[in-house]
C-alpha cells in the first residue's frame, strides 16, 4: 500500500465528506490539538467541506509556539559564546527573541547548525572536540525519546562536550487544562497521531472517564482526518465518550514501549510553563539526576526567570483556541510570516502561520 | 597538477595552462578561440534577450547533474522562457584553493556537452582562485544572450482570464534531490534532479502556437513562486487543481516525511506556460512528443473568482490559498 496515495484518495475523501455532511446537526466544537493537524486541515481545505454545525478549534500542539521567549533568549546568549556550537531543529531558527533570532545570529557569525535529528549532534561533537555542542531539545513525546537516546549514546561513546537545553513538554496534561476551561466548551478531541505513536491511547483515557469527552487518534492525510472527524462526530452524537484509534497503521494501544523506556530512563516529569497558557503541572521533561551531566543549564551554570514575551500578541488565547488568528489585531498587520511577533506565526506548525499561508 | 592552487588564479603561466588545458579544451569554438578580451558577435536581431545567473549549489555533484550542468541550463532556460533562441553564454568561475582538478574537468566537460546539446557557444569567461574556505568548492556565473523570436510576445503581465496553465512534467524533483543528498538521508528510489535545457521544448511549443502568453521556469520557490509573480504582474486569480499536479512518488513521500510542499520546491527543468484555452490541447500534445514534455499536464487556469491570488482546489473538494514562499524552507520538528 502506498500510504501517501491511498490516504489522499479523492474518491475515499468524497465518500467521507458525504458521511460528514449527513451526520449530526447538533452544534459541535472539536479541538485538533496537534500543529501538524492544523496545517493539514488547512492544506486540504477541510473546513470548507465540513457541515456548518461543526467548529474546528486549533489547540496548543505546536512545541515551538508554546516555548517561552525566555528560552529563545537564553539560547541566543549561548550562541554568542565562541566555544559553543548550537544544534537545532529548523523550526527554531526564525523564532524571535527579544532582540534577535538564531537565523540572525547565524548571519552575524554564531556557529548554529540545523539538524534533522539530535543524533546528528554526536557527529558534530566528535568532529569538534574543543567546542561545546548544545542541542535545543524542543518537542513533545514525538521527539523527546530521541533526546534520551542521543544522551545515552553520547555516554556510551564517552563524549563530554554534548549538552541539551531541554524544553520538552508532554501533551495529555495540557489537554486536561483545556478540557476544564468552561469558556472553550469542547465536545471532543482529534488526538495527535505522532505523539500517540509513542504514548499509545491509554494516557487519554482520563478525558473519557473524568470528563465525558471522547477523542480519536488521527493521522495526517486527508482521508485520515476526515475519517477521524467522522468517527468523533459519531461518538459525540451517540454520547459515547470513548477514546478511539483511527491511526492503527502507526499507533498501538500501548504505544512504543522502547521509546517510553528511554524517556523514563532519562527524564523526570516536572511542572512546565507553556507560552500563552501559563504553568501546567507535570507537563515538562527534565533530565533526571542520572543524566544531569547533559543538562546545559547546569553545565553552563545558567538560571533565569521565565517570561512569555507575547507583547501585544494574542498567541495565548489562540493557543487555547479561544480566538482565531484573524481576531488578533496584529495578524497580517505587524505580525506576518516575514516579520513574526508571536511564535504562533513563526513556527511552520503554528496556528497563525497556517491561517496566514492558507486562509482565503 | 591534481589540485587548483592560488597560482592558477594569478594571471601567469599556471592560469594560461588552466585555461588551455581545461576551459579551452572543452569549450573550444571559433569565437572563444580568438582569445580576445571580449567576444565579437555578429547577430541579426530585432530584439535581444540578455540574462545572468550565479550557481552555488551544494553538493556540487548530484544525481541528474552537477553545478556545471545547472550553470548552462539555468541561463539557457531564462532565455528560452523569454521567447528567445539562446545563442551565446559567458561563464566565470570562482574556485577554492585545493579544488580537485579532476572534479573541475568533469564540471567543465558537462558544461561543454550541455552547451552543445542546447545549441549555444560559450564565448567568454573568467577564472579566479580564492583562498581555502572562501568559497564552497566552486561558484559559477553564466550570462547569456539570445534573439527573441518574431511575433512572440511573452511577458509576465500577459496572463488573461480563461488561460490554462501547463507544466511540462513532475514538480519538486530537483530541490528534493539536493536536500536528500546534502543531508544523506539514504532514501531509496528514483529521486533525481530534472536539470535540463528547455529551449528546444519551448521552440516546439512556439512553433505550434506563437501566441503563448507567459512562460516561466519554476526554479527557486517552485511553481508557487512563479505563479504568484504572474498573478501579481498580470493582476489575475489563478486556481490550481491538486489532483492534476504531476508529482513523483518519491518526491511525495520525501516531502511528506520532511514537512515540505512540492509546490514550493525548486525545479531546474520545468516551466509553467499560460496558453489560451482554445490552443491548450494542441500545445499540450506537441509538448508530449518532446522528451522533456512527456508528462506535460494542465494544472489550472486563470479565473476571475476570488481575490488576485493563487488558490488550490484540494483533493477533498476544499480550497486553500497558495501563498508566496517566505524565508528559507525549514523542515518541521515533529
Amino acid at each position: 500500500m502506498k500510504f501517501v496515495d491511498e490516504f489522499r484518495s479523492s474518491d475515499y475523501s468524497k465518500l467521507l465528506v458525504e458521511t460528514l455532511q449527513n451526520s449530526s446537526r447538533d452544534k459541535i466544537n472539536i479541538m485538533e490539538v496537534c500543529g501538524t493537524h492544523t496545517m493539514a486541515i488547512f492544506r486540504y481545505g477541510i473546513r470548507d467541506v465540513l457541515p456548518g454545525n461543526v467548529t474546528l478549534i486549533s489547540g496548543p500542539g505546536c512545541p515551538v509556539c508554546v516555548t517561552p521567549q525566555s528560552y529563545i533568549d537564553n539560547a541566543l546568549d549561548l550562541s554568542s559564546r565562541e566555544d559553543v556550537i548550537i544544534a537545532t531543529f529548523g523550526d527554531m531558527m526564525k523564532v524571535p527573541g527579544r532582540k534577535s533570532s538564531l537565523l540572525k545570529k547565524k548571519a552575524e557569525g554564531s556557529d548554529i547548525r540545523l539538524v534533522y535529528s539530535p543524533m546528528d549532534c554526536l557527529t558534530i561533537a566528535v568532529d569538534n572536540p574543543s567546542k561545546q555542542i548544545v542541542f535545543l531539545a524542543v518537542g513533545f513525546e514525538t521527539t523527546a525519546p530521541m533526546t534520551a537516546v542521543t544522551a545515552i549514546e553520547a555516554r556510551k561513546n564517552g563524549l563530554s562536550n554534548l549538552f541539551f537545553f531541554t524544553a520538552h513538554k508532554i501533551v495529555p496534561p495540557v489537554m486536561e487544562a483545556l478540557v476544564t476551561d468552561k469558556e472553550l466548551n469542547l465536545d471532543g478531541f482529534l488526538l495527535p497521531g505522532n505523539v500517540s505513536a509513542i504514548i499509545g491511547t491509554e494516557p487519554y483515557e482520563f478525558l473519557s472517564k473524568d470528563f465525558n469527552i471522547p477523542g480519536v487518534v488521527t493521522g495526517f492525510e486527508p482521508v485520515d482526518i476526515l475519517q477521524g472527524l467522522s468517527t468523533l462526530i459519531s461518538l459525540i452524537s451517540k454520547k459515547d465518550y470513548s477514546i478511539a484509534n483511527d491511526y492503527k497503521r502507526i499507533v498501538r494501544t500501548d504505544g512504543n514501549s522502547q521509546a517510553k523506556e528511554y524517556m523514563d530512563k532519562a527524564f523526570n516529569i516536572v511542572d512546565s510553563n507553556w507560552r500563552g497558557i501559563g504553568k501546567v503541572p507535570k507537563s515538562g521533561l527534565e533530565f533526571n539526576r542520572d543524566f544531569e551531566e547533559f543538562d546545559a543549564l547546569k553545565h553552563f551554570k545558567i538560571s533565569y526567570e521565565e517570561y512569555d514575551g507575547s507583547s501585544g500578541c494574542r498567541c495565548g488565547e489562540i493557543l487555547k483556541g479561544k480566538i482565531n488568528p484573524t481576531q488578533c489585531p496584529l495578524f497580517k498587520q505587524a505580525c506576518t510570516t516575514e516579520n513574526p511577533i508571536g511564535s504562533c506565526m513563526v513556527s511552520s506548525e503554528g496556528t497563525c502561520a497556517a491561517y496566514f499561508r492558507y486562509y482565503k | 597538477m591534481s589540485t587548483i592552487t592560488l597560482s592558477h588564479g594569478s594571471g601567469g603561466i599556471q592560469t594560461n595552462q588552466l585555461i588551455n588545458d581545461v576551459f579551452f579544451k572543452y569549450f573550444s569554438n571559433d569565437i572563444l578561440n580568438q582569445m580576445n578580451d571580449a567576444a565579437h558577435l555578429a547577430i541579426d536581431f530585432k530584439k535581444l534577450a540578455f540574462t545572468t545567473d550565479s550557481f552555488v549549489v551544494n553538493p556540487l555533484f548530484f544525481k541528474g547533474g552537477n553545478i556545471g550542468k545547472l550553470a548552462v541550463c539555468g541561463t539557457v532556460n531564462d532565455l528560452a522562457v523569454s521567447g528567445a533562441k539562446p545563442l551565446y553564454l559567458t561563464c566565470a568561475f570562482i574556485i577554492e584553493e585545493g579544488f580537485a582538478m579532476d572534479d573541475l574537468k568533469i564540471i567543465v566537460k558537462t558544461m561543454a556537452e550541455e552547451a552543445e546539446n542546447s545549441g549555444v557557444k560559450i564565448v567568454a569567461g573568467d577564472t579566479k582562485v580564492v583562498e581555502k574556505g572562501n568559497v564552497d568548492g566552486v561558484y559559477i556565473n553564466t550570462s547569456g544572450i539570445g534573439v527573441i523570436y518574431e511575433k512572440v510576445n511573452i511577458n509576465c503581465a500577459n496572463a488573461k482570464l480563461g488561460d490554462v496553465i501547463i507544466v511540462n512534467g513532475t514538480i519538486g524533483d530537483h530541490g528534493m534531490t539536493i536536500l536528500c543528498e546534502r543531508n544523506n538521508f539514504g532514501f531509496e528510489g528514483d529521486l533525481s534532479s530534472d536539470c535540463a535545457s528547455l529551449n528546444t521544448l519551448v521552440g516546439c511549443m512556439l512553433e505550434v502556437y506563437n501566441g503563448i502568453r507567459v512562460i516561466r521556469d519554476a526554479t527557486r520557490g517552485g511553481v508557487a513562486a512563479v505563479l504568484n509573480e504572474i498573478s501579481d504582474s498580470s493582476n489575475v486569480s489563478i486556481v490550481l487543481e491538486e489532483n492534476l499536479l504531476p508529482i513523483k512518488e518519491e518526491v511525495k513521500g520525501a516531502a511528506e516525511m520532511l514537512g515540505f510542499d512540492p509546490l514550493y520546491i525548486a525545479n531546474e527543468g520545468k516551466l509553467c506556460a499560460f496558453v489560451p484555452e482554445a490552443q491548450a490541447e494542441q500545445v499540450l500534445l506537441a509538448m508530449r512528443t518532446h522528451p522533456l514534455g512527456r508528462n506535460a499536464a494542465i494544472i489550472g487556469r486563470v479565473t476571475n473568482e476570488m481575490g488576485k491570488k493563487v488558490y488550490l482546489n484540494t483533493i477533498v473538494g476544499g480550497k486553500r490559498l497558495v501563498d508566496r514562499p517566505s524565508g528559507i524552507l525549514l523542515p518541521r520538528i515533529c
